[in-house]
């Protein structure tokens, strides 16, 4: 185990999980990232704004974060910009086809206990596992 | 107006999350992918500790007849497992593991400029209106 950073990863997480719930007690929406994305350029305007709002927030945060802290993330140098490029391809086909990502299924579906939730996920978790293997290990 | 207050600190609260966690740093994501190498669990504590917040505040919040603002609470009523979740959810992990990148830390690591954030913020978006696309041929 290398780098594991517990108490960040648990206050981190904690944080999201009000995040996800402020936005479920006050506006009733689920906070799925994918399907905010999505819904961006297909929704109706009053449908469209509150996403726009939310994706705003979500870089204001790491703005914010990077200002109190400038020195915490150093961003990754030297990757294959074209396995960025497919890889977020394929996020975006699968989150659609499967309704959701880390944010909605990961963490909202399975608070709400959705089987379909569990599934994805214990699914996803699978694939990004043998295909970081296969990256990292045999290519 | 108060809805969009809300959107703003949910999103910002999220962003904060991610940041604080490290997630939307993709070499963290795949090191805790990497479980046949020098694993990083840190990725199952951050959705542990949204789940532990989360699981207990969406019991409490769902007995309520309605949100705060709204006149209902959208969410999906599905339970079935059909073959595009499971192989939506596969092909987002296969992606997932390409980059490092899910689309809260793509859209997050926004934040902090640099390039790999907005070539996947771009690709994620070339891909659903891909399946868009196709979905609608068929």
């Amino acid at each position: 185990m290398e780098n594991f950073t517990p108490y960040s990863a648990l206050l981190g997480g904690a944080l999201i999980g009000l995040s996800v719930t402020i936005l479920l007690l006050f506006n009733g929406r689920m906070a799925g990232i994918s399907g905010i994305m999505n819904g961006l350029f297909n929704s109706p305007k009053s449908e469209y704004i509150w996403r726009a709002v939310f994706l705003c927030g979500l870089i204001l945060g790491t703005v914010i974060f990077n200002f109190i802290s400038p020195d915490f993330f150093i961003p990754r140098q030297g990757y294959p910009l074209w396995l960025i490029a497919l890889g977020g391809f394929l996020v975006g086909i699968g989150t659609r086809l499967g309704n959701g990502c880390t944010s909605g299924h990961g963490i909202c579906g399975i608070a709400n206990l959705s089987k379909r939730s569990i599934f994805a996920t214990i699914t996803f978790m699978l694939t990004g596992m043998v295909t970081v293997y296969l990256i990292r290990h045999l290519l | 107006m108060k809805k969009l207050i809300i959107s703003l600190l949910s999103g910002t609260l999220f962003g904060l999350g991610l940041s604080l966690s490290q997630m939307v740093n993709p070499n963290k994501v795949i090191n805790f992918l990497d479980i046949t190498g020098k694993w990083d669990p840190s990725l199952a504590f951050v959705m542990m500790g949204a789940l532990l917040v989360a699981s207990i505040s969406f019991r409490i919040v769902l007995k309520k007849p309605a949100p705060i603002l709204e006149e209902n609470f959208h969410l999906s009523k599905r339970t079935d497992i059909d073959k595009p979740l499971l192989g939506g959810a596969a092909i987002f992990g296969i992606g997932w593991g390409m980059s490092g990148y899910c689309p809260g830390p793509a859209v997050a690591a926004l934040g902090s400029g640099g390039l790999e954030a907005l070539v996947m913020v771009i690709s994620i978006y070339i891909g659903f209106f891909f399946q868009k696309w196709v979905a609608s041929r068929s």
